[in-house]
């Protein structure tokens, strides 16, 4: 059979099938585990999964279980993850990275029909969230878990998972309730108010007592409008007063204004209603409140699949094996026994009691290459064992450790810093002055001339003059703005993080996975030359060695599958090895082994000597990503740049263009990054850092917005204000130079909104706002405001090339 | 011509109704994923059995 030629995409994954091909009911399969997923399916009779999308599978390539959910049976780890439990009935909720499309949500939904005792399952498509609820008599919460591991939809468990979190929906629920209301309410108050307009002749019996009914009618129908729909402006208002009053501040909270305006709208209204029996400005007042609640709901549009907040405790395992028992990773204490397994994260600074052990820890410090540690070390936390099962004995607990203590550094505890400006309130306090002190001067220029009309220019002064536009344009332009930025893979967590952006002068970058790439290191070979032949016997030398820089070099060279045998081996720890293939003497290994003299050799360089003569030495460099010098020269020219790795000085001679001495920093543990971002914060500078992993964590937080570079914006990364897809890396620029755009659209359309307030006010002091006007021209403005801010927005976004 | 009356109440009454199955559909979930019981829609309730023995 001749399968060759033209490969075949396995049916389960896409993904090519191999030369022995693995079939079932015709159908070609790349492994084992995506034919076990087929006849899974098949069987349950659930195929559908593959008409709604072509290889919809996940590949399931190397999946071994080994009671890697072991620890699930416990009942007390169990108990910590389940959402409910009863005797017949238990619901749990899992988060599952892996999902992808339409057929996930199929067949994770029909997870009842394949596996017996579970009742019912929900998936939220964004949140990548399944909901479960089963019967434990029946099936276990560790086979829900590893069937749904067999099929390709590993749940994420870790410590966090453990954590249940608020639920926030309650907020957002609310917020829709209110605009639901009040949007009911206005449309109503406006159809009621129409006879009014069209001008009721009030002599007339039948008339007058239309008019009559549809205020009364109206005036019900604002109630739920002011006492539910605004009630938040109404307290946030009292709030403000009563701290300003207490002196703890001398801002004055937008809501101020807001609360003002629609509380002298209300009782304006009901003056009206019944005590002059004529059209009160319900209709505005509904109005404002729908228009204001609007605003309020874009604000807080987020990304919410994407997650900002993530800690060690999404990193860490939810449980370890403690003995023959599993123990929640938190309550480890010192002296407990524990037993890591390959690839995975050591929890806490612990004692090696193997002999050996190689530790990856290029997450939490930024070095590149794996450690080798050796029997009685002590290992930090954090760090993924990439060896053989090791047994460690815990010294401190998970919350002490070296790398857990940096969250419990100040920069954790406080909220972080909001923008030094923020624009509606700043501007709030001029606002809510000035309308006052115009409102006081209407009132005493027609308590001179004309007393009968100080009340109603007074009133309608404070009504016209409610910011609502005003509050209006910063969420929607920030909002359009969030979403053209999302729409390059720069996703912000919040409006206010536009804001922050904006008042950046100090970038700061993390090296290793954000100016490199994460993966893909280079190996070169300088200083000489090696032909075919030598290559390959280095290439089967270094094969030898479990050394991470032997296993790099022999990667990057190849080792032909009918390689030679080595004779005479010898490998010197820290040193090198050497070895004899087919009559040649082969040493490979660092300055001090191969006693070479020449050149500046550095630490990270790997000799060769062949036969006893010195050939050259292996360089081993990280990848750049593309544009990584355009990026940086664009950048130096309107911020001060730094650079802190955790990384060896290796690569100080290619980035030292960039950056002046004192600021390209090698070495530094999370606590310095995290200091020298403060140290910058006290000299006045306003930072972004840009990092990727655990050890930037601390820095992240410290600064003024913290960005993190993503290779998957969906994996995991610490917590951060934005998540930039690396891909885009040489986008930075442009977003700073848009959000600054942006923040100058929102004070244009603040200064439209005045024009719009001069207006407003000119026919208030004269006594001149008529219900019928304001109905009309209070929504025009606001709608006009929000029209402009979005529109200019996407202007700009055009101009500058971002959508 | 107090029909009409009568009318914006039972109008209101209606839509009032409407009003409370807003509040229903909220409180119970329904705005909090807007994006999957699209995709859930889509889906035949079970594929027809002929075909699973024929493949």
């Amino acid at each position: 059979m001749t399968l060759t030629d033209t490969k075949i995409a396995c049916y389960h994954c896409g993904e090519e099938c191999s030369d022995t091909p693995i079939v079932s009911d015709d159908k070609h399969f790349c492994c084992h585990g995506c034919k076990t997923v087929y006849e899974i399916l098949q069987d349950n009779n659930l195929c559908s999964y593959y008409d709604l999308n072509q290889h919809a599978g996940i590949s399931l390539k190397a999946m071994n279980l080994n009671g890697r959910f072991e620890y699930l049976s416990d009942e007390k780890i169990q108990a910590q993850l389940l959402d409910f439990q009863s005797d017949t009935l238990n619901k749990v909720t899992f988060y599952i990275p892996a999902i992808h499309c339409s057929s996930c949500v199929w067949l994770l939904e029909n997870f009842n029909k394949i596996q017996q005792g579970v009742t019912s399952a929900r998936l939220n498509f964004l949140k990548k969230e399944l909901s479960l609820s089963y019967d434990p008599t029946q099936v276990t919460l560790r086979t829900i878990v590893e069937l749904l591991t067999t099929l390709g939809y590993e749940p994420l468990i870790n410590l966090q998972s453990a954590e249940h979190k608020p639920v926030q929906n309650k907020v957002k629920r609310r917020l829709i309730l209110q605009i639901g209301v009040v949007g009911f309410c206005m449309g109503n108050i406006m159809l009621m108010s129409f006879p009014e307009y069209f001008k009721l002749d009030l002599n007339n019996v039948v008339d007058n007592t239309y008019q009559r009914f549809f205020l009364y009618l109206n005036f019900i129908l604002s109630l739920p409008v002011f006492f539910f729909g605004a009630i938040d402006y109404l307290k946030g208002a009292v709030v403000s007063i009563r701290e300003n009053l207490r002196k703890n501040t001398d801002i004055l909270s937008v809501d101020i204004p807001i609360a003002l305006g629609i509380t002298v709208l209300f009782i304006r209204s009901t003056f009206e209603t019944f005590v002059n029996h004529s059209a009160g400005y319900w209709d505005s007042l509904a109005g404002l409140v729908f228009f204001l609640l609007v605003g309020k709901w874009v604000q807080q549009v987020t990304y919410n699949y994407l997650s900002f907040e993530r800690n060690y405790k999404s990193y860490f395992p939810l449980a370890v094996k403690v003995g023959e028992e599993y123990k929640n990773v938190s309550q480890l204490q010192k002296g407990d026994k524990i037993l890591i397994h390959h690839q995975e994260i050591i929890p806490a600074d612990a004692l090696l009691l193997a002999d050996k052990a190689l530790i990856d820890y290029s997450f939490v410090t930024g070095e590149a290459e794996p450690i080798e540690k050796t029997s009685s070390n002590i290992v930090y936390a954090g760090g993924r064992n990439m060896g053989e099962n090791i047994e460690l004995v815990v010294q401190k607990q998970v919350s002490q450790s070296y790398l857990t203590d940096l969250w419990n550094n100040e920069a954790f505890k406080k909220e972080k810093s909001t923008p030094a400006i923020d624009l509606a309130n700043a501007f709030s306090k001029y606002f809510t002055y000035t309308t006052l002190l115009i409102a006081l001067l209407t009132g005493v220029y027609w308590y001179i001339h004309e007393p009968s009309l100080v009340w109603r220019s007074v009133t309608a002064v404070l009504m016209v003059a409610c910011p609502c536009a005003l509050t209006l344009s910063l969420p929607f332009t920030m909002n359009t703005t969030m979403g053209i930025f999302g729409r390059n893979r720069f996703f912000v967590k919040n409006q206010r993080v536009i804001q922050l952006l904006t008042e950046i002068n100090e970038v700061v970058f993390d090296k290793t996975g954000t100016l490199t790439e994460n993966k893909n290191a280079q190996v070169y070979f300088e200083a000489g030359k090696l032909t075919d032949e030598e290559a390959r016997w280095v290439a089967r030398l270094t094969s030898q060695s479990t050394h991470p820089l032997s296993k790099i070099i022999s990667q990057s060279l190849g080792v032909s599958a009918n390689a030679t045998k080595v004779n005479c081996l010898n490998e010197i720890k820290g040193m090198g090895i050497e070895g004899v293939i087919e009559g040649n003497f082969i040493r490979v290994g660092n300055a001090d082994f191969i006693l070479s003299t020449t050149e500046n050799i550095q630490s990270s360089h790997v000799l060769v000597e062949i036969n006893h003569q010195y050939k050259g030495y292996f360089v081993i460099r990280p990848n750049y990503r593309k544009g990584w010098e355009k990026v940086l020269n664009k950048l130096k020219m309107t911020f001060s740049l730094a650079l802190l790795s955790g990384d060896n000085d290796a690569e100080k001679a290619t980035l030292s263009p960039f950056f002046t001495a004192d600021r390209l920093r090698f070495n530094q543990k999370p606590q310095d990054k995290l200091d020298f971002i403060r140290q910058e914060q006290q000299a006045g500078n306003h930072v972004l850092m840009i990092g990727d992993g655990l050890n930037d964590a601390g820095a992240l937080r410290q600064s003024n917005v913290g960005v993190a570079l993503s290779e998957d914006v969906q994996a995991f990364s610490p917590a951060c204000d934005a998540i930039l897809d690396a891909s885009r890396f040489a986008q930075l620029t442009q977003f700073l130079s848009f959000s600054k755009i942006a923040l100058n659209i929102v004070k244009a359309s603040f200064i439209l909104s005045l024009v719009y307030n001069f207006i407003g006010i000119g026919w208030a002091v004269s006594g001149k706002l008529y219900p019928v006007t304001a109905a009309i021209f209070m929504p025009l403005s606001s709608l006009s405001v929000v029209l402009f801010a979005v529109g200019m927005t996407y202007l700009f976004a055009r101009i500058k090339k971002l959508i | 011509m107090g029909v009409i009356i009568f009318l914006v109440v039972a109008a209101l009454m209606v839509a009032g109704g409407f009003l409370i199955s807003f509040f229903w559909a909220t409180n119970d979930g329904q705005f909090d994923d807007t994006y999957t019981p699209a995709v859930r829609i889509l889906f035949d309730e079970e594929k027809p059995v002929e075909n699973h023995i024929e493949s």
